[in-house]
């Protein structure tokens, strides 16, 4: 008898759940991507639900290097990425995908000191330090950018991250423009073979492993070391000054590029001219195909394009990303006017 | 007599040495249950069975969706290798071909011990990539594959432990062997093989690896299955590794309830061998 | 028991008759027939999943086997931006982190179960069994859990900084504590293996025939002398498989692992030094390898993982199975 209890056990779970669904018969968008913007999409999924009743966003912060896997593979309806794709990854997807910038944000150093001091880095630090050259907090190096700060004789423990990452791309990318070393040794990429440190998974494994960890150096985006209260380092930009990251100078290091965007939206912004732009920025893009299999998916889809570029952005500056600026919105606009569906395109009717 | 008081000696001193091991290996599980229950017991509330996960960084919200979301994959699992497993075990121990039931049981054993992470992309490769897109259906034939030696295994032995005579006796009345098996074996080697079937369901409950690439995982509620589900093994490992307090917090929470369902479901198997012969 | 008259049949009220007779003989043959090849098929089936399995991850894994070669195995250099890959450091890390724990837990765990099969009294011997088998039904991401909560720190502030003071002159226990790392995976992975080496050893034990122990306590060996001599020795090589199948564990155990060391493709020599396993390499970077050949070194890595685990496992069942034979054996 048991067994029949069990089995009907089990058929009654499935029967009890099943129809649980079938009553809400809204549309499922899956997403996968950048853990970078995650703080931000996961608000924007949240308020987007309480205005478009009928279609549910299911985002999984796995990483850049798998968004853009997964969305060429075509097991996701979209995917996130701040690392640009490459020419060859573009070529390799099977139809033209769209990089649609949503916002900016900034990538920081942050670090378990006692007490937190405020420190300031050099290009020539930061490369030093990720290189594994300097390997202890009292560096006599360190000692002289940061005069007056008591720094422990504590080893550096760098904290990276082990999955393919656009923030890693964001970080490497400043790296290699920085550091002859480094671009010859490491070189750029969404995963790349580091010299020394720890691995963890997503901006939030980088974070959490700086948390828990003394004598921790890693980096991870503005709003995952704000929100965990890590603190984070200025860092001298091209101009020659030491700048916090902030939203203010992240825009900064946007206005330049904001007027030569290319069409593809495909643009480095790390190591910025500009007084004040902090020098590790980036854009962050979702990865869209431009002909959408499903014509009711993908006018969902185009349709919340349109919602975060436009009323999304107001949720930007609250988690510490920067809005995008006027000029790029205008072309966002067009790019998503774009998104076609077997040949029709799905934004016609909007303004 | 120095020599026996020294051979007494060394039998005190190697029982106590064999209880000072057996006591090693039972004390991480106390000091692992005792930080469950201290951190996660302090975290559990009726939000965390009623609600949704809330966005990244906004303290709050529950697992409602990955408890559902493990009970769903686990009722497919089941659904899918418990048959299957009790067909191949119910194979191994009637079937006259040596050489098949020796590659069978071999391969069924050292399925057992194949990484379950291995299982996770074979089903990754077989189900996710051909349809498109990750899906609880996926996860469920990912974890059914995993279920499936244990399953054959135990009801084998079960099937085994049945007295020929009462099969004997079955046949001699003119009855098909197959009914015999079906109306006599089966239902005598009923409650081992529920403990089989429990024991199963409580290793794949807290599977977390072979879910990574196949039910993916999902902040809402699954539709159907043909979409990504959340489980509550993939819920503690997102929420164990990021930096949130609150997300450690429920973490831990979400590890209490897990334990709870498999240690439920290992007394519930317990209990079942306690009654030997079925119905 | 149920009733057995077969319902629908319609066999069963004419069996007296005898010209019925034939038709029923008939009818039970053929539905013999059939469960017999359906149960054939589920067997055959089995194998064929494994075959299966085997096949889809050597197709998959392919454009990296034609890449690399031989050279996958034994480079240690994992370069997603250069496309080169080799997997020696997970191969290391795997090896070395397993070895650890076996180091750890094989002691412990035939020492709880020759207690348990031999000395413990008789009322002691349920409880601590159950107790244990708990213990390996604990899921692996809780222990990972609990590793990077309350295992790290400990190392981190305790454990590695004595260590390192005491025995810090060898190579093994150099370097900055950072609490995760092989050291932390060792211990985590004897937590888990040691049940299942301890009960599987116990049913070993208890595998032996029992006239081996009246002999020796006949000759007037002490209890511990009886186990030493009699049961031990006779049960080796099941003893064995056991450790095979914990070992066989600890190489394919992938959350708890991937939690606590480190996530780092380097071979280093210091037990406090980050690492990486075949299983967390997969983990971490499988859905999110961007080339196909990154992602076919990936599927790679798997089979090895698959290759390995299977060699170790069919060991430890022959061996396990020479004791008990290959019916009356354990249950995990």
């Amino acid at each position: 008898m048991k067994r029949r209890v069990i089995v009907a056990g089990l058929l009654a779970m499935l029967l009890a759940i099943g129809p649980l669904g079938v009553a809400g018969a809204q549309m499922l968008l899956n997403g996968a991507g950048a853990t970078f913007p995650y703080p931000l999409y996961s608000k924007w999924f949240d308020e987007y639900a309480k205005i478009e009743r009928g279609v549910r966003f299911n985002y999984q912060s796995i990483g850049s290097g798998g968004g853009i896997r997964q969305i060429t593979a075509r097991t996701v309806d979209f995917g996130a990425t701040d690392g640009p794709m490459t020419d060859d990854q573009l070529r390799k997807a099977g139809g033209e995908l769209f990089h649609i910038p949503t916002v900016l944000g900034a990538v920081v150093a942050t670090y378990n000191l006692p007490g937190n001091p405020r420190l300031r880095f050099t290009p020539e630090l930061l490369a030093d330090m990720f290189l594994g050259t300097i390997t202890k907090w009292d560096d006599p190096r360190l000692r002289e950018v940061n005069p007056g700060v008591s720094v422990p004789a504590q080893p550096i423990v760098i904290v990276h991250r082990s999955d393919g990452s656009g923030t890693t791309y964001i970080w490497v990318d400043y790296l290699s423009k920085v550091s002859k070393e480094w671009a010859q040794k490491v070189g750029r990429g969404t995963s790349v073979k580091w010299p020394v440190g720890l691995g963890g998974k997503g901006n939030e494994g980088v974070a959490g492993q700086v948390k828990n960890t003394p004598g921790a150096l890693g980096y991870v985006e503005l709003a995952y070391a704000n929100t965990n209260k890590l603190p984070v380092a200025s860092i001298r930009n091209q101009a020659g000054k030491f700048i916090e990251p902030a939203i203010e100078s992240t825009t900064a290091a946007a206005t330049g590029a904001a007027k030569t965007m290319p069409a593809d939206f495909r643009v480095s912004l790390t190591n910025p001219p500009g007084d004040n732009a902090y020098p590790i920025a980036s854009f962050t893009w979702l990865l869209v195909y431009r002909d959408q299999p499903e014509p009711t998916k993908g006018q969902a889809l185009a349709k919340f394009l349109w919602w975060a570029s436009h009323e999304g952005q107001k949720y930007a500056s609250d988690l510490l990303y920067a809005p995008l600026p006027p000029e790029v919105v205008k072309l966002v606009e067009a790019k998503v006017r774009q998104i076609t569906s077997q040949g029709k395109p799905l934004l016609a009717s909007r303004p | 007599m120095t020599n026996l008081g020294r051979r007494r000696l060394i039998d005190r001193l190697m029982r106590r040495l064999a209880a000072l091991a057996a006591g090693l290996v039972v004390l991480p599980l106390v000091v692992i249950f005792g930080f469950l229950l201290y951190q996660g017991g302090t975290a559990v509330n009726l939000d965390f069975f009623t609600q949704l996960p809330k966005p990244v960084g906004e303290p709050g919200g529950g697992m409602v969706n990955a408890i559902v979301g493990s009970l769903v994959l686990l009722g497919l699992a089941g659904l899918l290798g418990l048959p299957a497993g009790i067909l191949a075990g119910l194979y191994l121990a009637e079937s006259r071909d040596r050489r098949l039931t020796w590659l069978v049981r071999f391969l069924a054993d050292v399925l057992n011990g194949v990484p379950s992470i291995v299982i996770g992309i074979f089903a990754y490769t077989v189900v996710v990539l051909p349809m498109r897109g990750f899906s609880a259906l996926a996860g469920g034939i990912a974890l059914a594959i995993i279920m499936i030696p244990v399953v054959l295994r135990t009801t084998e032995e079960m099937v085994r432990l049945v007295p020929a005579s009462l099969r004997e006796a079955a046949l001699a009345l003119g009855i098909p062997e197959w009914k015999v098996i079906l109306r006599v074996v089966v239902p005598t080697a009923r409650a081992g093989m529920v403990t089989g079937a429990m024991v199963a369901i409580a290793r794949i409950a807290g599977e977390t690896a072979p879910l990574l690439f196949t039910a993916f995982g999902n902040r809402f509620w699954h539709q159907g299955l043909d979409e990504p589900i959340a489980a509550l093994p993939l819920q503690i490992f997102a929420y164990a590794i990021a930096p949130y307090d609150d997300w450690h917090r429920q973490a831990w929470a979400g590890a209490l309830v897990l334990i709870a369902l498999v240690f439920l479901v290992s007394l519930v198997a317990r209990f079942a061998t306690r009654r030997p012969g079925g119905a | 028991m149920e009733r057995l008259a077969p319902a629908g049949a319609g066999a069963a009220p004419s069996r007296l008759l005898p010209g019925a007779a034939s038709a029923s003989a008939r009818s039970a043959v053929s539905g013999d027939r059939l469960f017999r090849a359906l149960l054939r098929a589920v067997g055959l089936g089995f194998v064929l999943v494994m075959l299966a399995m085997i096949a889809a991850l050597a197709i998959a894994a392919w454009p990296a086997i034609r890449q690399f070669g031989w050279g996958f195995v034994v480079e240690s250099n994992w370069d997603p931006v250069q496309e080169s890959f080799g997997a020696l450091p997970f191969i290391y890390g795997t090896l070395l982190s397993s070895i650890l724990a076996l180091l750890i837990a094989v002691p412990l765990g035939l020492g709880a179960a020759i207690y348990l099969a031999e000395l413990a009294p008789a009322w002691i011997r349920p409880p601590v069994g159950f107790l244990i088998e708990l213990l390996a039904a604990v899921p692996s991401v809780v222990y990972g859990l609990w590793g990077i909560f309350v295992l790290a720190p400990l190392l981190r502030s305790w454990v590695q900084p004595f260590l390192g003071a005491t025995l810090g002159w060898l190579p093994l226990f150099q370097g900055p504590p950072y609490g995760v790392g092989m050291l932390a995976a060792g211990i985590i992975l004897a937590i888990m293996v040691v049940p299942f080496i301890a009960t599987v050893s116990r049913d070993v034990l208890l595998a032996v025939p029992s006239q081996q122990r009246e002999a020796a306590l006949a000759l007037g060996a002490t209890g511990w002398e009886t186990t030493r001599v009699a049961v031990l020795r006779y049960g080796r090589s099941g003893l064995i498989g056991a450790i095979l199948l914990g070992l066989g564990r600890a190489l394919g155990e992938t959350m708890a692992v991937t939690m606590v060391i480190g996530n780092r493709p380097e071979i280093a020599a210091s037990l406090f030094a980050p690492g990486y396993t075949m299983a967390s390499v997969i983990a971490n970077e499988f859905t999110e390898a961007t080339s196909d050949l990154y992602l076919a070194a990936l599927i790679e890595v798997a089979l090895l993982l698959l290759v390995i685990t299977v060699v170790v496992n069919a060991l430890a069942r022959l061996l396990v199975w020479s004791v008990g034979g290959p019916v009356k054996t354990v249950r995990e």
